[in-house]
């Protein structure tokens, strides 16, 4: 069986630093893995998108319509987005911010009122979180990324000391300390 | 050593171990990192070229000397390339060269999906197809020894999904092969018409030849299974079927996509019941396996736009789809953005507020054309807005000069603008031209360019100047204007239309994501003086919001650049 995580969010957020570590920590685990990511473009503060899967053996770099074990959103609207994506025993860990896309912004759509609320009584599985107040109770707003990854160690049975591993082995030594605090607050 | 590398770092990590010595590129969305991570070996020489045929050139030149050489660019790309592409194919090479080109199926960051497999078919050279990135990085090296067993140049051709994805490969030693000592040969390197007519049936015996190898070479593998449904496919289209099928059909894997063999092909056919091609775009296989009298289920089924994925296959072959759920409503969709305080929208708010006509290029401005700033009439290639104001000034003369302008970045100047503005010097059209200096090649992700005083590696190099280089192509009109300054954009624009000569004026301030570029703390709105007039929300700063009626700053976006500031009458922007 092939394990799907699709990381979602708005360019600029950090994904690639979030896809990077898990991408790490299942090759340390001994998997097969595969990480698609979204460059160009589209990065420019558009909906961003990165497939991670793992197993024996993985095909295709991209996760397809109910084929995800768990979404990984960094802001809530992205995260409703993506859930045709779920399987239907899927898991959403999402933050909880809100940033609004343009055409919120220039008035020709309100923002959704209590996705979080709609998802749940659609059935689906959501834990959030206020990644953005974790992370800056840890040192840094930009640390989101690894609060959303210490949420996802959670469900995952691999020990907390691999992550940590998988953490120095891609965060500059400077920024270690402060990204395991942050993933610390996100695992609580 | 097993490692998690991207396809594109792959590929340049074949150009280490085969011993590569020069690479010349020009960056393109999904081709940038190819040159990016090549470029973090010492032992390659590696360089932006101002375009993809200057780039292309080098490579030649480089293994016309003796040594392995590269070029990698985006599909696109080749077109601008495709001068040298179709006569290197005549000469040969002496050291291996290799050609990287990125094809964009489903459009993430390209303005067409063209089909690139046509330029290998139509210039006579290999073309070899990974499908991941262990795929890449072998193919790469073998490309070298193909190059020079064969005397040709070889084409890898990668796509968004191999590019841009991530898996695992194991790394090798660099060998480099000994320097192919340069012997004047000029019925070979001479393409004039007496030595071309001789070179020209050399490259149609190569491709004879290069069809034979292509029967049993080890770029092409069949993966026998349940004989019910055979598929033909090659790159990502492979991965796909082996996702939905496994070991539930045969699979003949092409990793040599140019030529294709025949034999092998018609084996493979005889062997299963139903023949499916699997390929993303244009039908080249299909068409190829049709010639030679099978019958194949193909584009008749599949689409010939946009990209394959395992949920399509799945769907158009009759195997059953997971289940899936959504919410029910629809939400507002998320399309890409200028930056908060991305210096091109301070000159776009002022386009749009003169009613110009705007004749656009290739870049993070095109952004430009999006609402609620939409200045922008015209995107088609890098280069074109100068050429096309030329044009379409020429085509309504004073009806359209005082209005009409073109806009071009400073990386896209160089790399195609220059020999536009030649056409207006020399033909003399009173056309005005902004040219959006941010100081780098910002859609790609920040790669230096001949404007900006740096090379590849960030070392300082060369730097154009822009006046200088207009002035002496005959423009007395240079105007330099900050973005920031919509008073000063507005006067400058006025003043340069509004005169009866060709002008330029450069819009320059560094992209704001540049690392030495120094944020100022974020404005607020101050409550009681912000009306709700949302005279700021034209700017379509993603910073800028309406909360209960009123302004409200995103102060994790905004980066100070007060040009909503400017745009309030009643002084509600302000510092902390």
């Amino acid at each position: 069986m092939t394990g799907n995580v699709m990381i979602v969010g708005v360019g600029g957020q950090g994904s690639l630093l979030a896809s990077k570590l898990l991408g790490k920590l299942l090759l340390n685990e001994g998997f097969d893995v595969k990480v698609s990511e979204v460059h160009g473009m589209s990065q420019r503060g558009g909906s961003v998108v990165t497939y991670v899967r793992y197993g024996e053996k993985v095909y295709s770099p991209i996760i397809d319509k109910g084929e995800a074990d768990f979404i990984v959103a960094f802001e809530q609207l992205e995260a409703a987005r993506y859930l045709g994506y779920l399987k239907t025993d899927g898991r959403v860990v999402t933050n909880t911010q809100k940033i609004d896309p343009m055409p919120v912004i220039t008035g020709a759509m309100p923002y959704p009122e209590d996705l979080i609320g709609k998802m749940q009584a659609k059935g689906f599985a959501v834990d959030a979180l206020d990644c953005l107040a974790l992370a800056e109770q840890a040192g840094s707003a930009k640390a989101v990324n690894i609060v959303l990854m210490g949420r996802l160690s959670k469900y995952f049975d691999i020990a907390r000391e691999k992550w940590e591993k998988a953490m120095e082995e891609c965060v500059p030594e400077k920024f270690l300390e402060l990204n395991k605090r942050a993933f610390a607050l996100g695992r609580q | 050593m097993a490692e998690l590398m991207l396809g594109n770092k792959a590929l340049a990590r074949g150009l280490f171990e085969a011993g590569c010595s020069v690479v010349s590129s020009y960056p393109g969305t999904p081709s940038t990192e190819v040159t990016e991570e090549a470029a973090k070996y010492d032992e390659i020489y590696c360089e932006w070229a101002p375009n993809e045929k200057v780039a292309m050139e080098v490579a030649f030149g480089a293994c016309l000397a003796g040594k392995r050489s590269f070029c990698g660019m985006k599909h696109v790309g080749l077109n601008v390339a495709a001068d040298p592409l179709f006569t290197c194919s005549y000469t040969g090479v002496n050291a291996g060269m290799v050609i990287c080109v990125a094809d964009d199926a489903g459009m993430h960051s390209s303005q067409n999906e063209q089909d690139s497999r046509h330029h290998a078919i139509a210039s006579k050279i290999p073309m070899l197809e990974p499908s991941d990135s262990a795929e890449a990085c072998e193919f790469t090296k073998k490309a070298f020894e193909l190059s020079e067993e064969f005397d040709t140049p070889v084409i890898i051709k990668m796509c968004t999904r191999v590019a841009h994805s991530q898996s695992i490969v194991q790394t090798g030693e660099r060998i480099v092969p000994p320097v192919k000592q340069y012997e004047k040969n000029i019925a070979k390197y001479v393409m004039m018409p007496g030595n071309a007519i001789r070179r020209h049936p050399f490259v149609e015996e190569r491709m004879k030849k290069l069809a034979v190898y292509a029967e049993d070479c080890g770029f092409n593998r069949v993966e026998m299974g349940d004989t019910a449904i055979g598929i033909i496919t090659s790159s990502t289209s492979y991965q796909y079927a082996k996702e939905v099928f496994g070991e539930k059909a045969c699979i003949l894997k092409l990793g040599m996509v140019h030529p294709l063999p025949e034999r092998l092909i018609l084996d493979f056919a005889a062997k299963v019941d139903k023949l499916v091609i699997l390929e993303e775009l244009d039908p080249i296989i299909e068409n190829h396996c049709r010639a030679l009298g099978l019958t194949v289920t193909g584009k008749d089924v599949f689409p010939i736009t946009g990209e394959f994925s395992q949920s399509l296959v799945a769907q158009k072959l009759g195997v059953k789809l997971p289940q899936a759920k959504s919410l029910d409503e629809q939400l507002p969709n998320r399309p890409p953005v200028m930056c908060a305080g991305c210096p091109h929208r301070g000159l776009f708010y002022t386009l749009a507020k003169q009613k110009c006509t705007v004749l656009g290029d290739i870049g993070c401005y095109t952004l430009g054309a999006v609402a609620p700033l939409s200045a922008m009439d015209m995107t088609l290639c890098m280069g074109a807005s100068i050429s096309a104001v030329h044009g379409f000034n020429k085509a309504l003369g004073t009806q359209s000069e005082g209005r009409t302008v073109a806009v071009i970045g400073d990386s896209t100047f160089m790399h195609s603008g220059m020999t536009g503005l030649a056409n207006i010097a020399y033909n003399q059209s009173n056309s005005t031209v902004v040219i959006l200096d941010n100081s780098i090649t910002g859609m790609t992700g920040h790669q230096q360019n001949p404007t900006t005083g740096y090379n590849i590696k960030g070392d300082p190099a060369g730097k154009i100047d822009l006046e200088a280089l207009c002035r002496a192509m005959g423009f007395s009109r240079i105007k330099v204007v900050d973005p920031y300054d919509l008073a000063e954009c507005e006067r400058v624009l006025k003043e340069e239309l509004a005169v009866a000569e060709p002008s330029v004026i450069i819009s320059r301030r560094p992209c704001v994501l540049l690392k030495y570029v120094k944020c100022e703390k974020p404005v607020v709105v101050a409550q009681d003086k912000c009306k709700g007039c949302k005279a700021c929300m034209r700017l379509g700063c993603p910073a800028i919001s309406i909360r209960e009626g009123r302004a409200a700053i995103d102060a994790t976006l905004c980066v100070g650049c007060g040009v909503c500031a400017q745009l309030c009458k009643f002084g509600a922007f302000g510092e902390v």
